[in-house]
């Protein structure tokens, strides 16, 4: 059960071979027993999942179950949830028991989804190791020396343990694909403004995008369909018809099932900054790709290099604003002693963020700073514009994009921790297509040194989740890649 | 460019983060990198390029002005620090 597929769990719920109540007890004892060695959560609570599961199973008997019906998951400390903890893996909100459901906690309750807690991830979403976590780092369940990536570290690392079948994440310049990539899971953020932002603690606005991880595509598809639609609360939600993007999953494998497919390889992507180890697994899968139908073609993303710049002016300005609001007022963390006003909001924001989200607000506020404006915040919109043109161009002459997702396997924990610039440095290839506003996979394609996995990156044209995602089933079917799991997972 | 200690006061000042002079210090060395690597988009001509705000680019909706949302004030304030009759509760700033 442990390594069962939602298809899987689906057909043994269905079945009568296993409650939701046994199913969530059976994670939920793994979670205790494991997760003390990974810190992917920062709160377990197994009342509240077993009475979901309870009703999942009321549901069932009465037949009136959907697809997530008594399913297990997690979700990321980011998104808002009634009566239990949501601290956005801040000091700041150490003690904030949301009074509100997120749109997509909402939607997964309404589903009969079974959420067993929240996981662990980089403060405010910011940072890329989970290492900015108030609540100590999340480990990479392949290596607990190592990093998980981030920022939504603890729900890739609660997946590829197989502490939790599906989780949610968000993705503002990488933070579901690079840690789906680090702990060999996959890993997809959709077309910004598919899934609601509503009750989605805000980092950057006009980047943050919820997203899906799961062990397979086809696991992806399933909770993606049930997160994304439109929502009236989030004003950037957009109007479109909801989609089920599984439904090119089913039709039956062929020899070359991806026959005709074109896939454009930017050439700024295999420059000389990739490592050799991630090189020689993106090639194999590229190979493999090949061998299923599809052809590739030689693209450029001329731009690519302005991505981090840009991105590290739009995000801290956002960011500045955004975390305006924790000001030890409405909610969080107010500090105990102050003379006046002033120094309650000052002492309350020194005391409630970490060193991180403090330098991301302090260059957001500088960059929107009376005459500072159109040099910075205005010129990132510009280059924002010229990316997005290069992905349109680029994606005239092919059907999706393929690239590493991440430079590097998973690095030592403690080892980039002290140089902000390095770890910015590790979301090179994906943060570009969060400016665009794209759709954009994970999935595991090898292993490099040391038995760390390695992700290959499917980025495609705005509303493109299930080619994406189709893709990535038609590899998966013919690979085992990410049915390997590590020893702490076995 | 190079940010000094006392603009980084400055800054931290106007985003309302107590920093000692210790901090600000050490706060300096990492911005001065960070703004190093944004520097890099200065050497882009944009000249007549449109800024992108949002990647759709969809107009605000509108809707019926109507109230939506529930009287939930006492949910709200049971997480907050201070409060009394229905007020949130901070320092006297009139003297």
């Amino acid at each position: 059960m442990i390594n069962a597929s939602l298809t899987e769990l689906r057909a043994a719920l269905d079945a009568g071979k296993i409650s939701s109540v046994e199913l969530a007890t059976l994670f939920l004892d793994r979670i205790e027993r494991l997760d003390p060695s990974l810190n992917a959560f920062i709160t377990v609570d197994r009342d509240g999942a077993l009475e979901a599961a309870r009703a999942a199973d009321a549901r069932l008997a009465a037949g009136d179950a959907g697809p997530l019906t008594g399913i297990p998951l997690a979700h990321k400390d980011v998104f808002c949830t009634e009566g239990v903890l949501t601290t956005c893996g801040s000091k700041m909100l150490a003690n904030f028991v949301s009074p509100y459901d997120a749109h997509v906690v909402s939607l997964l309750k309404a589903a009969g989804a079974v959420s067993l807690g929240k996981t662990n991830m980089d403060e405010f979403a910011m940072g890329s190791s989970n290492e900015n976590s108030h609540f100590g780092p999340a480990k990479n369940p392949w290596d607990t020396t190592r990093i998980p990536g981030g920022s939504s570290g603890g729900s890739a690392a609660a997946v590829a343990a197989r502490l939790v079948p599906i989780a949610t994440g968000t993705d503002t310049g990488g933070s579901v694909r690079q840690p789906a990539a680090l702990t060999g899971v996959t890993g997809i953020k959709p077309t910004y403004g598919v899934v609601s932002r509503y009750g989605m603690i805000a980092y950057a606005s006009s980047l943050d995008q919820g997203g899906a991880f799961g062990a397979s595509a086809a696991d992806c598809a399933q909770l993606l369909t049930a997160m994304a639609g439109f929502d009236p609360r989030d004003s950037t939600s957009l109007e479109r018809p909801a989609e089920d993007y599984s439904r090119e999953l089913a039709a039956p494998a062929a020899g070359r099932p991806l026959a005709g497919l074109r896939i454009g390889l930017p050439k700024e992507f295999f420059g000389a900054g990739m490592a050799d180890d991630v090189r020689a697994a993106v090639e194999a899968a590229l190979d493999e790709y090949r061998a299923l139908g599809a052809t590739t073609v030689d693209v450029s993303l001329p731009n690519a290099q302005l991505a981090i710049p840009a991105y590290y002016v739009i995000a801290p300005a956002e960011a500045s604003s955004n975390l305006s609001r924790f000001d030890g007022v409405r909610y969080g963390h107010r500090a105990a002693e102050y003379r006046d006003l002033a120094e309650m909001y000052s002492k309350s924001r020194a005391e409630g963020f970490g060193a991180e989200v403090k330098r991301r607000i302090l260059v957001g506020t500088y960059v929107l700073s009376h005459g500072y404006y159109d040099a910075y915040y205005l010129q990132a919109q510009k280059l924002r514009r010229l990316i997005a043109q290069d992905f349109q161009a680029a994606l005239a002459g092919c059907d999706i994009i393929a690239g590493p997702t991440s430079p590097t396997t998973a690095w030592a924990i403690g080892e980039k921790s002290d140089d902000p610039v390095q770890m910015y440095l590790s979301d090179i290839y994906t943060i570009a297509v969060n400016l665009a506003g794209l759709p954009g996979l994970s999935h595991p394609c090898g292993f490099g040194a040391g038995e760390l996995p390695v992700g290959l990156q499917l980025v495609g044209d705005y509303f493109s989740e299930a080619r994406l995602l189709n893709a990535a089933h038609r590899f998966q079917q013919a690979s085992d890649w990410h049915l390997r799991r590590p020893a702490i997972a076995a | 460019m190079s940010l000094s200690t006392e603009q980084v006061r400055r800054i931290a000042t106007l985003a309302r983060i107590e920093l000692s002079a210790a901090e600000a210090e050490a706060t300096r060395g990492k911005l001065n990198g960070i703004f190093g690597l944004i520097e890099q988009m200065q050497a882009v001509d944009t000249t007549g390029v449109e800024p992108m705000s949002h990647p759709q680019d969809v107009a605000q909706r509108l809707r019926p002005d109507v109230a939506t949302e529930p009287d939930r004030r006492d949910a709200f304030q049971r997480i907050a620090p201070q409060t009394e009759a229905g007020l949130y509760l901070v320092p006297k700033v009139i003297e």
